[in-house]
């Protein structure tokens, strides 16, 4: 099993979930999460003095798959959330361990 | 005492403007509040909250004798008893001439005058102030500068038969200051000033970001204030009356043009003109044309407001440049707006809008009237700052004026008054009682 992490731009949330919801995936968690890569930070103004906002706010979607999975459902947060523009965000995979469902105590692929 | 009868609508007028200075004070709050970060919004806004408290109490007990008290004669302060208003009920207000509303309207009218004065001065310290040295501070500056000065400004003396006696300093000499360009914007400025110098610089001060947390908070403050001062400014015609009216309108268009101006600069400078800069800058035309608006025409408080909103946008970065924290820029707004809107008087002034105003430079009048003007500034500025400096000293060496270290970086809201602004999360905090 797969833990899928993806950091997105806030306003492609909509289009990753809508995709993934196509996709058959049947769970996420999403969390505010602010951060920065190559995109960097913006300069604010306040009374003409300047600040530089290094950390942009992003969110972080989380998804669980399994192994063979994985891969697709990767594809289908990269094509949802791209825009082709600086700032798009990153995925990563881990490895899991173990997965329960809290209600039924299923384990393993069965509580994805 | 007084052959005139009390005049029911000049009277209703003034309770209403009196409920209208008032509001400015938590308005106040609201515009600074929303200028601070999270951490620290309660204390700012409790910083105008308790002025309220201390200076309406000082205030019956000696504080309208000590302002506008007149048995004393003296140029310099009023009269210094202990009155409690308790004598007064029944008399008209007596202040260079009778006016037919009652005296403790009059002096209900001035006390939010005496409240909002100290509490402007609450804006150079946010984020570091001890709650209980600033309330020993409203308290004890409240009473050797702001009443002093407001005698020397707003006290026109006694007048019994054709005799007027007990007039203030600056009054007798000319100064003409309708609702507090020096008295008030221009003594808290200073004061301001004198104490951002005493309390020093924040922990992180140019270092980390000190954002404005709330911008809409600043914009409903700024909101509060416009309206509140109509009652500041045509309030003290205390009448209902034709110069009412020009300084309604004056301090409408003034606003107007000063809100304009600083956008102007901001959008020169750095191209984006922003809501806190809008907010400013109506703040910066109501304390520019606040001793102008019943002495100028329509159209020179359009020019004194557009011009206090350039000079206030350009004087906010004087902080950076000489290295003091005047956290809110009460310095660049009401004293650089103070010192332009009473020096203004001098140059747009004339006897047409007002007839007991002078001419000033551009309508003929010469140089005599800014002189008073300049002359009236300068001695408001000096004795408000140095009394402040030496008062602030006083307090941080004794009972400490700002919180150590650690409280400030935890947030004054806490460390303070045990207390957070905002529970922005349901899960957040758990705990129990």
């Amino acid at each position: 099993m797969k833990l899928i992490t993806a950091i997105l731009k806030p306003s492609k949330l909509e289009d990753v979930k809508n995709a993934l919801g196509e996709h058959g995936v049947k769970g996420m968690t999403v969390s505010e999460a602010s951060g920065f890569g190559r995109q960097k930070g913006h300069t604010e103004v306040y009374r003409g003095a300047e600040y530089t906002v290094d950390l942009i706010p992003k969110v972080r979607l989380e998804v669980l798959a399994d192994d063979e999975e994985a891969a697709a459902v990767v594809e289908v947060i990269v094509k949802a959330a791209s825009t082709g523009t600086i700032g798009d965000g990153k995925i990563w995979t881990t490895a899991v361990d173990q997965v329960v469902r809290v209600r039924t105590g299923e384990r393993g692929p069965e509580a994805i | 005492m007084t052959d005139i009868a009390l005049n029911s609508g000049d009277t209703a007028w003034m309770l209403a403007s009196t409920a209208l200075v008032l509001l400015m004070t938590p308005g106040l709050a609201f515009f600074y509040g929303g200028m601070v970060r999270t951490k620290s919004v309660l204390n700012m806004m409790m910083m105008s909250f308790i002025t309220i408290g201390i200076v309406s109490i000082l205030w019956v007990i000696y504080g309208f004798e000590l302002a506008f008290g007149y048995k004393g004669e003296s140029a310099w302060y009023g009269n210094l008893s202990f009155s409690g208003l308790g004598g007064m009920v029944n008399d008209l207000t007596n202040n260079g001439g009778i006016y037919p509303i009652p005296v403790l309207v009059f002096a209900a009218f001035q006390l939010m005058f005496a409240i909002i004065t100290p509490a402007l001065i609450s804006g150079a310290i946010a984020d570091r102030t001890k709650f209980t040295a600033w309330a020993v501070f409203v308290a004890i500056w409240s009473t050797i500068v702001y009443f002093p000065v407001a005698h020397w400004v707003f006290a026109f003396g006694n007048k019994v038969g054709d005799t007027v006696t007990g007039t203030g300093f600056l009054a007798g000499k000319g100064l003409e200051d309708f609702a507090g360009g020096t008295a008030v914007h221009v003594n808290a400025g200073a004061a301001g000033l004198a104490l951002a110098i005493i309390l020093g610089k924040r922990v992180g001060w140019r270092k980390e970001s000190m954002r404005p947390h709330s911008l809409p908070l600043v914009l409903l403050g700024s909101g509060l204030l416009w309206f509140g001062w109509f009652g500041f400014n045509a309030g003290s015609a205390l009448a209902a009356n034709g110069i009412a009216g020009l300084a309604f309108i004056n301090t409408q268009v003034a606003t107007a043009g000063a809100l304009i101006g600083w956008l102007l600069v901001e959008k020169i400078r750095n191209g984006y003109p922003t809501s806190l800069g809008a907010a400013s800058g109506a703040v910066a035309g109501l304390v520019a044309i606040t001793p102008a608006c019943a002495f100028v025409a329509p159209w020179a408080a359009v020019v004194i407001g557009l011009f206090a909103g350039i000079f206030c946008a350009l004087a906010v970065g004087l902080k950076y440049k000489f290295g003091f924290d005047d956290s809110l820029d009460v310095v660049g707004v009401h004293l650089i707006g103070g010192i332009w809107g009473s020096l203004s008087i001098g140059l747009f002034g004339t006897h047409v809008v007002n007839s007991v105003g002078l001419d000033g430079l551009f309508y003929g009048g010469g140089s005599a009237l800014l002189g008073k003007q300049a002359l009236g500034v300068g001695m408001v500025a000096l004795y408000s700052f140095l009394v402040t400096l030496v008062l602030g000293f006083i307090i941080e060496k004794t009972i400490g004026f700002r919180v150590s270290r650690d409280a400030e970086v935890e947030g004054v809201d806490l460390s303070e008054h045990a207390e957070t602004a905002y529970e922005m999360s349901s899960s957040s905090r758990g705990g129990s009682f």
